[in-house]
This record gives C-alpha cells, sequence and structure tokens, in this order.
C-alpha cells in the first residue's frame, strides 16, 4: 500500500491545497485540505507512515485547516478549522496549525464515531496484552505513554480508546504522541531517537510536542487487541512506583467517567464497558521515575505467550 | 417544474430514495456531508431502511449512516425524559400541556419525528398561566436565559414566547409560547382556536398536540415567517411528511386552506405546497392547489420569493451555494425581522441591538 511518503513535499502541498490529502489513521480515511506550508512540512514528518488513498473517493471525516485571506494574512496570521462550510471552533495562530490539526482530528472521531465505545484513555501493548490508562490532562498518561512506546510497546493510541461494540476489542488509532510542557524534555532524555515535529508554545495546553508514532504501530493498525489491564495513572514527584488494585464497579464508573460517548450510545455503552470490563483487572498507579515504571508494566504483561 | 438534475444530491435522494441505490463512492461521500449539514444524517438513514435499500449502501458509508443511528437512538432517549420532566413539573397546574413541532412529532411518534433531531422543546399554553408556568418551571430548575432588561421586554410584550428557558443541571432548553407568531406581526392566528382544536397525543396521559390542520400550519409559519434557515431543508422535509396524514382521509386535505383562511395564514400555505412540491416533489392534490391559490403573492413578488427561497431552502452545505446564496439568506433575515414588527418598532428594534446592547453588555 502506498503511504503518505510515497508524495514528494510538492505533491503533498498541491494535494492539500487541490482535491484533498485522504490518509487513514485506524480504521478511519481523514481528508484533509490546507495551504499552510509547515503544517505540511509537519504532515511529512509524523504522517509518512500512514497508509495514503486516492483522492476522491468516500471519507470518514472532511477538515479545512487553512490561513484565511485578507487583512489577517498579514496581520496576526491565524489558521481556521472548517467542516463543510462550519466552523464550531475559533481560529488559532498560525503557528499552532499542527497541534489544531490534532485536536480536530480527535474532535471528528470522539464527536461522530459512535460504533465505538471511546475512552480518553491511552492504550499500548506488549506481548499480546493491551493496557489502557484513562486520564484526565495533567496525570502524566501520555508521558508514560511515549516512553513505553519508545521501549517496544504497541502504540494503539495516545488519546481515544476505541472499544468495538460487538466484542469490546480494543481497535488501534495510532497517532502521535501529545506530549506537553516539561514531558518533552523528559522524553527525549529518556529516549533521544524519538522524532517529534516542531515545538508550539503557547497553545493553550502550553507547549506542545508531538512525538511520531512507531512504524511498526502504523503498520499493524488494523490487528485488534485484547484489554488486559485498566490502569488510571498519576505522576506523583518522589513517589515509588506502585500499582494498586481497584474493584470492578470502581473501575467501570472510572471509565465511563473518562469516555466521550458513554451516555450518548445508551445500553449499547453499558453492554461493551461490561464486556471491557470483565477481561481487564483494574490499578491505581502511582509513579515518579519512568525507569521503574517500565518494570511494573513489563511485569503486569508477563512474558510472550 | 424544477431541473431534477440541477437539485443538490440530498434533495434528489429525498424526492426518491431510489436514487441512492446507484451512487458512487464519492457521490457517497458528497451525499452524507450534505446531510450532515442539513442535520437530515438520521432522516436520510431512515429514509434507507423504509426504501429497503440500507444494505445496497456500500460499507464506508454504511458505518457512517450506523453510528448516526446510535446518537439517533439517544436523542429520542432525551427528549421523551426532558418531556416526562417538563409534565411533571407542571402536574399540579391544571393547565393542559401541548406540544409543539419535534416534541410533539416524537411523543406522537409521527412519521415526521422519526431521527428529527432538534434541540429546544416548544410548548403552548394560555396567556393569562404564564406566570404559573414560568413559575412551575423556575422551581423545578429551568431558568430564564436573558437577562439584559432591554431583551426580557421584547420577549415579554412583542414576542409569542417568553425568554428561553435551559434546565441548570441538565442544559436542555424549553422556549414556552403563548402564540405562534409576535403579538406585533400583521397576521396573528388566535391562539384560543389553536388550543380549542388541540388533540390528546395516543397513549402519552396529559400531553397534547395541534391539531393535523394546525401543527402542519405551524409548521409552515415556522419556516416561511422566520428569518433563520440553518434547518430550512429539514422544516420543509417536516411539511412534506405531515402532509401525508392528509392522504388518509380526503375531508382533511379539503379543510386544509379553509383553515388557513380562518388563522390568517394564506400565505405561508401558498408557500409550503408550493415548495414541497418543487423541491421535494410533494403530491398534492388539484383541488387543494386551487384552493391555496388565494394566498399567492402578486407575480414580481413571487418570482423574487422564488429565488430566494430556491435557494435559501438548500442544504447548507458548500456544494449547494451558489453566488447568490449568502444574498439570499441575508434578505430572508431581514424579511423575517420585517414580518415580525411593524417598521418603526422594528427600527427602534434594530438601533437597539446595534447600540446599545453591546454597550450594556460591556458594563455589565
Amino acid at each position: 500500500m502506498l503511504t503518505v511518503s510515497s508524495l514528494t513535499p510538492t505533491q503533498l502541498r498541491a494535494r492539500l491545497r487541490g482535491p484533498g490529502l485522504d490518509f487513514q489513521t485506524g480504521p478511519f480515511i481523514n481528508r484533509l485540505h490546507s495551504n499552510i506550508p509547515h503544517l505540511a512540512d509537519g504532515l511529512a514528518v509524523l504522517y509518512g507512515e500512514y497508509p495514503l488513498h486516492e483522492s476522491g473517493g468516500f471519507a470518514n471525516f472532511h477538515l479545512d485547516l487553512s490561513q484565511p485571506g485578507g487583512l489577517r494574512r498579514w496581520w496576526r496570521p491565524q489558521v481556521r478549522f472548517d467542516q463543510d462550510g462550519q466552523h464550531p471552533f475559533k481560529p488559532l495562530p498560525v503557528a499552532q496549525a499542527q497541534p489544531f490539526c490534532e485536536w480536530m482530528m480527535n474532535w471528528c472521531v470522539s464527536n461522530r464515531a459512535h460504533g465505538y465505545l471511546i475512552v480518553h484513555a491511552a492504550v499500548i501493548e506488549k506481548n499480546g496484552r493491551a493496557i489502557i490508562l484513562p486520564a484526565p490532562p495533567g496525570s502524566g498518561k501520555s508521558t508514560l505513554c511515549a516512553a513505553l512506546v519508545c521501549r517496544g510497546w504497541r502504540l494503539l493510541s495516545d488519546e481515544l480508546a476505541l472499544v468495538r461494540h460487538a466484542d469490546g476489542m480494543l481497535v488501534p488509532l495510532p497517532r502521535p504522541v501529545s506530549l506537553k510542557n516539561r514531558s518533552i524534555d523528559v522524553i527525549r532524555a529518556f529516549s533521544p531517537d524519538a522524532v517529534f515535529g516542531a515545538i508550539v508554545h503557547g497553545t493553550m495546553k502550553g507547549t506542545v510536542g508531538l512525538m511520531r508514532a512507531p512504524a511498526d504501530s502504523i503498520r499493524r493498525a488494523a490487528q485488534v487487541a485484547t484489554s488486559h489491564a485498566i490502569v488510571f495513572p498519576q505522576w506523583e514527584a518522589d513517589a515509588p512506583a506502585m500499582l494498586e488494585p481497584l474493584s470492578r464497579g470502581q473501575m467501570f464508573m472510572r471509565v465511563a467517567d473518562n469516555s466521550f460517548n458513554y451516555t450518548l450510545i445508551g445500553a449499547q455503552g453499558f453492554e461493551t464497558l461490561a464486556a471491557l470490563a470483565q477481561r481487564s483487572a483494574g490499578y491505581t498507579f502511582r509513579y515518579s521515575k519512568l525507569e521503574q515504571a517500565m518494570e511494573v508494566f513489563d511485569a503486569l504483561v508477563g512474558n510472550p505467550p | 417544474m424544477t431541473a431534477l438534475a440541477s437539485l443538490p444530491l440530498l434533495v434528489r435522494v429525498l424526492r426518491s430514495p431510489d436514487v441512492a441505490g446507484e451512487l458512487s463512492l464519492d457521490q457517497w461521500d458528497l451525499l452524507l456531508r450534505q446531510a450532515g449539514a442539513a442535520n437530515l444524517l438520521v432522516s436520510l438513514l431512515f429514509l434507507l431502511d423504509d426504501a429497503g435499500l440500507i444494505d445496497t449502501v456500500p460499507d464506508a458509508p454504511r458505518v457512517h449512516l450506523e453510528w448516526a443511528r446510535l446518537a439517533a437512538a439517544n436523542h429520542a432517549r432525551g427528549v421523551r425524559y426532558e418531556v416526562a420532566r417538563i409534565r411533571a413539573a407542571l402536574s399540579k397546574l391544571d393547565v393542559p400541556l401541548i406540544l409543539l413541532k419535534g416534541g410533539a412529532y416524537a411523543m406522537a411518534e409521527l412519521d415526521a419525528g422519526r431521527g428529527r433531531l432538534f434541540s429546544d422543546i416548544d410548548i403552548l399554553v394560555p396567556k393569562p398561566r404564564l406566570g404559573e408556568v414560568e413559575a412551575a418551571l423556575m422551581l423545578h430548575g429551568w431558568a430564564s436565559t436573558h437577562h439584559d432588561p432591554y431583551d426580557q421586554r421584547y420577549y415579554r410584550q412583542w414576542m409569542h414566547e417568553i425568554p428561553p428557558m435551559v434546565h441548570v443541571r441538565r442544559g436542555n432548553a424549553i422556549d414556552v409560547h403563548h402564540a405562534i407568531l409576535p403579538e406585533t406581526a400583521a397576521s396573528r392566528p388566535d391562539p384560543e382556536k389553536l388550543r380549542a382544536a388541540a388533540v390528546a397525543i395516543p397513549g402519552q396521559d396529559g400531553l397534547w398536540m395541534l391539531s393535523p390542520h394546525d401543527m402542519f400550519l405551524h409548521s409552515t409559519v415556522h419556516l416561511f415567517s422566520g428569518g433563520e434557515f440553518e434547518h430550512g431543508l429539514r422544516d420543509l422535509l417536516d411539511l412534506h411528511r405531515l402532509m401525508r396524514r392528509f392522504d388518509a382521509e380526503p375531508a382533511l386535505w379539503a379543510g386544509l386552506a379553509p383553515r388557513a383562511v380562518e388563522l390568517e395564514l394564506e400565505r405561508p400555505l401558498y408557500y409550503a405546497l408550493r415548495y414541497t412540491s418543487r423541491l421535494l416533489g410533494s403530491r398534492i392534490p388539484p383541488a387543494t392547489l386551487a384552493a391555496a391559490e388565494r394566498g399567492r403573492p402578486p407575480a414580481p413578488l413571487l418570482a423574487l420569493m422564488d429565488a430566494l427561497f430556491m435557494r435559501a431552502l438548500l442544504p447548507p452545505h458548500p456544494s449547494c451555494s451558489g453566488r447568490l446564496q449568502g444574498a439570499a439568506l441575508f434578505a430572508l433575515y431581514i424579511r423575517g425581522n420585517w414580518l415580525r414588527m411593524p417598521p418603526l418598532l422594528l427600527a427602534r428594534h434594530l438601533f437597539h441591538k446595534a447600540l446599545l446592547s453591546p454597550r450594556a453588555a460591556e458594563r455589565a
């Protein structure tokens, strides 16, 4: 299958300005339009390995992140999100186009893809056992996820866990891992090989750096995984890495709290979450040092079967 | 009348669902985007269900449509729950609870309500009882939304509804009406007549809806006397479906135009019949069309309204908007306000909204 990296920089920009760039992330086809050169360059770095589709077929999500013309071209230039003529969000400074694009891709999924129970969580897998890390911002979820992925765990998702209704299996949506503020340097020190897009300062989430997903995780995006454990991480200064079991009921409620569409999908949401909870062990996890955390997680999934 | 091929894909499918049997993937892509923009994705899904075509939809668009099915079930649940809360809040008042528009279609399980997504519940109560109704709703957690004294007066003195109320915990909105057109509009359908003809919603103790004629006519007023067309095509489809109820009894068709005369709504009825048949190919008996002729505007005005409505009623999607779309929507917005108020009052209102309200907001 062709990937986005098969396009030259000129071809990539021409697609973005013209018919749109149709590329696949997990089960979804995105059609992206943009007239912003640095967004095209960022996509080449972060999305080079993703499947490329011919323009003009069916796409799940249509996104246009462009810089409007007129006075704004010169005075505090902006990037605007346009979806079929609607502008559901306010424009942002053009320098934030890349993270804005990520947020909008997430928004499209969490707002529409109700064929899955969608949980605000990272998902990683090793030895056929997937671990879900649901968490509010600030808990160190993405940092932990990035570190595990840099040590060879497969990335299923950094932000959106997709749970299939039919059987409770986890459907991968591997995309760049979004790291914020000090976490960026922490991961660079932890894994000097990690590839980042441009670091963007001053966003509503502070400084944001997007770490490229491993090529192997992207290639295996069609392989669903079984949930083994659901772990609620919390970074805490000087805390020794420690897992504490969580009752199934508490785990269920906390996952529901972190879900985007649990109430929206009604009884189906309950059944899907029940199927997921049935096969997953629940833990809370406090940590301060990534190396210690790696050991705990390796022990959690055991040896290869 | 209208060249079929020049109509947007969504409109062609709404006219005859069979069109969907022969679409390429890029046409499916366009169809679903137009339907999404018109808030008709779920209506499209149910249309394909009813036409027995859903299994012919290619996998990728089918998956997308099925996502919408789950969201629609949630919406239907939400409406039933909200109506039950409103009924409980008003249960001690001895005011018949008459649901309008989407809420009525949903609770009465009318075709027009299947898959129709909407945000507010609208109810009609007698004007002398407004105070009690508002107080009861406040006691049960709904709060008024417009705090500016000018806005309060605008609604309470001139409009046909009190300022919208929103439930403080659930965030759902209710519009309490005492009439279907503003106090300041030129034509004023007598709310007493509407309430007298209201019918109980079968199987729903204590819930009422307008009679079939009045329900249809209210829907025409809402669409053709208002100034906003974001949901124009959805509302036109409501009319198309509500009309199908008249097919059951010829007397219903025969009584439609006389009822419009009684309620001073000949003009919106004329527009409703004209544009449902032009855009959606609705079948209307010739006798009804002839009887509705008395609402026909003079030729130059009709030519203008054709130009405006035939643009404004298309899906609000870039693929459907021609060069004059923006101008048509703006003209209709002005017209909507024009119909609400006499010229002097309108001038005063626009002056206040443009110059005084922003200052008041700054001070607050």
